[in-house]
């Protein structure tokens, strides 16, 4: 089965928000952040709430759950959970009922759990608030809910600190707490998003599974269409703080009706690779048995040691573009802060340009930085918050002795070539958007006419229709200049995008290496295959409105 | 975030601070009192009626009369002419050590934040530093390079030298993880530059709200070493020399205490104040709970 989209029409309604407006009083002009919105929840259902940063799904949420900042007030509407309005509800009803009727899961399960409780206290502290259970019956409660949510090993776990556990493991018990009192609605905001794939789409499996046994409504929010692929019943598009429409998930796929949630779907990376280019023949940057080693130090006795990179080794040659994608921890990012010289490889040649700049020092690198330009994923940081633009794009070509006059000149063509108008010359990174705060980061880079363009998971943080341009803009710089691009990312989807070539890592080594068509679309490897399994959505063929299987009878043979 | 808002400039923290925003009475009664007692004390060689050192044993330990507005003292020298003249010398200690604890620590601090060989040789230089109790460590400088002004300013200043290290030092540390930092490493620019262009602004803010501590924290030290004996040589009047020559006289004319003493507490109260006001100003912490 392709689509969840069971029919709830005949269901209890759980949720119902009726014109919810939530507005913030004290800002001039009294701007509204939610402008009337309407989502009917029904019991059993997930309603996936999608929109791009920005578009009030949080703030439904958080207006949901009684919890919205002080700045920001409900202005109009109702908020029925079975029919009751909890609008007028006072702080401390408000706190009886969460938990015990609506309860919520966060994206960062490291911050949602307290790090100094044991896991296991903090699951049986929902019941003490919210039940008259005694201690014993509290904890075979909690240890029954860690069995479902299929934690192994339930006795220990029970005993640990946060920290202990993995990422997967520690939104497992956020996802108990949630559930152990059985709400009647579970609101999860982006619950997914920090984990790796092949995590996603057991926490995905698990909250199906749970919803199925409970019968509890999800409130589901997310960014990623591939998630509501995966999950949704019904799908809610937000933009601006209205609802553009919405549908059952297969109709909304196939056929969505506002030009908007058209846009939003044409947007979404395909998983087939793109057509590779021709292979250059002009190697640029060549790595041989890169090694990073952590630790080992200590005076005493050897410290642990972690082989964050093993015998790492590709070529690259010019205007192409080389994917490494892994999971966190893969030592993806430690291959290109090796690359970078940001931190010194334990042992191997990192071949530049003809020249080994592993092993030299900071003043015999300094010639060579030039070749070698970065792009990190943080657009709000990667930018000095004081600096302007200008200030900011200048500062390489002045480091190798360009004049004033020239690297300013050189900058405002460059904005034109982003895309930015001149006069963003002369304003400072807080006022622009995170996706024209990229573009002026690869803008800098390109300032200085590098070889090599490494960009460090360039493009995750920023929306999918953001996304998509600055890929299309990495493509054209590439052309122009023929930079060759290193590019790091979790994401198969982007890589699938820009990849000519596709390394695969998985704990520092690396499983697969070859064209980004082989590795993506036959992997070798059963670690490509559970990272290719994993991704949601992989079925269906977002820009097409259609199935892939549709999609593949549809090609002429 | 709204397209109207200030541009981020080094030079932010210094406006904000000069724009002075609502923040209560104090902050502006601390302002002016701290102003009054400024221009006093400079402006004291051109208004005082007496020359402070010049004796009158006819009016020795006399109370508030004709020419003597607050009394005279043991030796007939003018209170008044005494405590404002006196004022001079404790505020530019005050300041002259300020300055010079701020901008070594702030070398140091950078150095240790930024190389990491050196971090862990200074880190702990200053933690021994730390283990000293800085009045001890006053003393025995002071006794060992005599009394002078300079010696007093280095002998208040050293102690105060490690809290600023460790505070720039955890600022240099958190902003030299930061993104466009490790950009500018890419694009060339030399650690020199890196250090002043894109560390040192980061450390402007809490550094003005360390200075204001430090000021007010030397003012003190240097009366404290005064009244011990440890301070710069007794004839010259300062707060601390007032209050220590006055000591022996206190039971039968306590002005002799109370006038610098209570110079000494405003001024310092009113610093502590400005301070306080500067770091709620600053913190962007407080500010997001303020508003």
């Amino acid at each position: 089965m392709l689509f969840k989209s069971r029919n709830f029409d005949n269901a209890d309604i759980a949720l119902q928000a009726e014109s919810l407006t939530v507005a913030l009083p004290d800002t001039p002009g009294q701007p509204q952040v939610l402008k009337g919105i309407d989502v009917t929840i029904r019991q059993g259902e997930t309603v996936c709430l999608v929109g791009e940063s920005g578009s009030g799904k949080s703030v439904t949420s958080l207006a949901i759950m009684g919890l919205l900042p002080e700045a920001l007030k409900v202005a109009n509407g109702k908020i029925n959970l079975q029919g009751q309005n909890l609008l007028p509800l006072t702080q401390a009803q408000m706190r009886e009922l969460r938990a015990a009727r609506v309860a919520m899961i966060f994206q960062e399960p490291m911050t949602a759990l307290n790090p100094v409780l044991r896991v296991g206290d903090q699951i049986m502290e929902v019941m003490e608030l919210h039940t008259r259970l005694g201690q014993s019956e509290r904890r075979k409660r909690a240890k029954a809910i860690m069995e479902q949510v299929h934690l192994p090993d339930v006795d220990r776990i029970f005993r640990s600190y946060p920290h202990q556990l993995s990422g997967g493991q520690r939104q497992r018990i956020m996802i108990a707490m949630a559930l152990v009192l059985e709400p009647v609605l579970l609101i999860a905001d982006e619950p997914t998003t920090a984990l790796d794939v092949t995590t996603q789409k057991q926490i995905l499996s698990l909250i199906d599974e749970l919803q199925q046994k409970h019968g509890t409504a999800v409130l589901f929010i997310t960014h990623d269409m591939g998630v509501v692929a995966e999950i949704a019943d019904t799908v809610y598009v937000m933009k601006h703080g209205e609802i553009v429409e919405h549908a059952p998930v297969e109709q909304l796929l196939r056929h969505p009706r506002e030009e908007y949630t058209h846009k939003l779907l044409s947007a979404v990376p395909s998983l087939s690779p793109r057509d590779p280019r021709p292979a250059g023949s002009e190697v640029v940057l060549s790595v041989e048995r890169l090694n990073k080693i952590y630790g080992g130090g200590g005076i005493l006795r050897k410290l642990p040691q972690a082989h964050a990179a093993k015998d790492v080794t590709f070529t690259l040659t010019r205007g192409r573009t080389l994917g490494i994608v892994g999971e966190s921890g893969s030592g993806k990012s430690t291959v290109a802060r090796c690359i970078m010289r940001l931190i010194d490889p334990s042992s191997g040649r990192i071949m530049l340009d003809g020249s080994d700049i592993a092993s030299l020092s900071r003043g015999a690198l300094r010639p060579h930085r030039k070749k070698l330009q970065v792009v990190f994923q943080d657009p709000m940081r990667s930018l000095n918050p004081r600096w302007t633009i200008a200030q900011s794009l200048i500062e390489g070509p002045l480091n190798y002795g360009t004049s004033r006059r020239d690297a300013l000149a050189e900058a405002k063509r460059l904005m034109g070539v982003v895309g930015l108008p001149e006069d963003s010359l002369n304003r400072y990174p807080h006022q622009f958007s995170g996706g024209q705060r990229q573009r002026i980061a690869i803008a800098r880079a390109v300032m200085m006419r590098p070889d090599v363009l490494v960009a460090d998971e360039a493009v995750s943080a920023l929306d999918v229709s953001v996304q998509a341009q600055v890929l299309a803009l990495l493509d054209q710089l590439q052309q122009e200049f023929g930079i060759a691009i290193v590019f790091i990312t979790h994401d198969l989807r982007v890589a699938a995008q820009i990849c000519d070539d596709v390394i695969v890592m998985q704990r520092g080594e690396v499983v697969e290496h070859g064209p980004a068509g082989e590795v993506l679309g036959a992997p070798a490897h059963a670690y490509t295959r559970a990272l290719i399994d994993a991704a949601p959505g992989r079925d269906w063929d977002f820009q097409n409105f259609r199935s892939m299987s549709e999609t593949e009878n549809a090609q002429p043979a | 975030m709204a397209q109207d808002t200030q541009p981020a400039s080094a030079m932010q923290p210094l406006l904000r601070l000069i724009r002075l925003p609502n923040f209560g009475i104090a902050p502006k009664i601390a302002a002016l009192v701290l102003l009054v007692i400024v221009v006093l004390t400079l402006l004291a060689p051109w208004i005082v009626p007496h020359d402070p050192l010049a004796m009158d044993p006819l009016v020795r330990l006399k109370g508030p009369m004709e020419g003597h507005p607050l009394g005279t003292d043991n030796f007939g020298r003018d209170i008044l002419s005494r405590v404002l003249i006196g004022g001079r010398l404790s505020l530019a200690i005050g300041i002259a050590t300020a300055i010079v604890a701020v901008a070594l620590g702030l070398v140091i601090g950078m150095v240790a934040g930024f190389f990491r060989t050196a971090d862990a040789i200074i880190m702990r230089m200053m933690d021994a530093l730390m283990a000293i109790p800085s009045i001890l460590l006053a003393i025995a400088l002071v006794a060992l390079n005599g009394p002078s002004v300079g010696s007093v300013i280095a002998a208040i200043t050293i102690p105060e030298i490690p809290r600023v290290v460790r505070l720039v030092r955890a600022v240099v540390l958190a902003a030299r993880e930061e993104p466009y930092v490790e950009a500018a490493i890419a694009l060339g620019s030399s650690m020199p530059k890196i250090l002043i262009r894109h560390l040192v602004p980061n450390t402007l803010a809490p550094l003005i709200v360390q200075g204001t501590y430090i000021l007010a924290s030397a003012i003190l030290t240097e009366a404290i070493l005064s009244f011990l004996g440890a301070g710069v040589s007794t004839e010259t009047p300062t707060w601390g020399n007032i209050m220590a020559e006055g000591r022996m006289f206190f039971r039968i004319k306590p002005e002799l205490i109370l006038y610098p003493g209570l110079m000494l507490s405003l001024c310092i109260l009113a610093i502590n104040l400005l301070g306080d006001a500067a770091r709620d100003m600053l913190d962007p912490r407080l500010k997001k709970r303020a508003g």
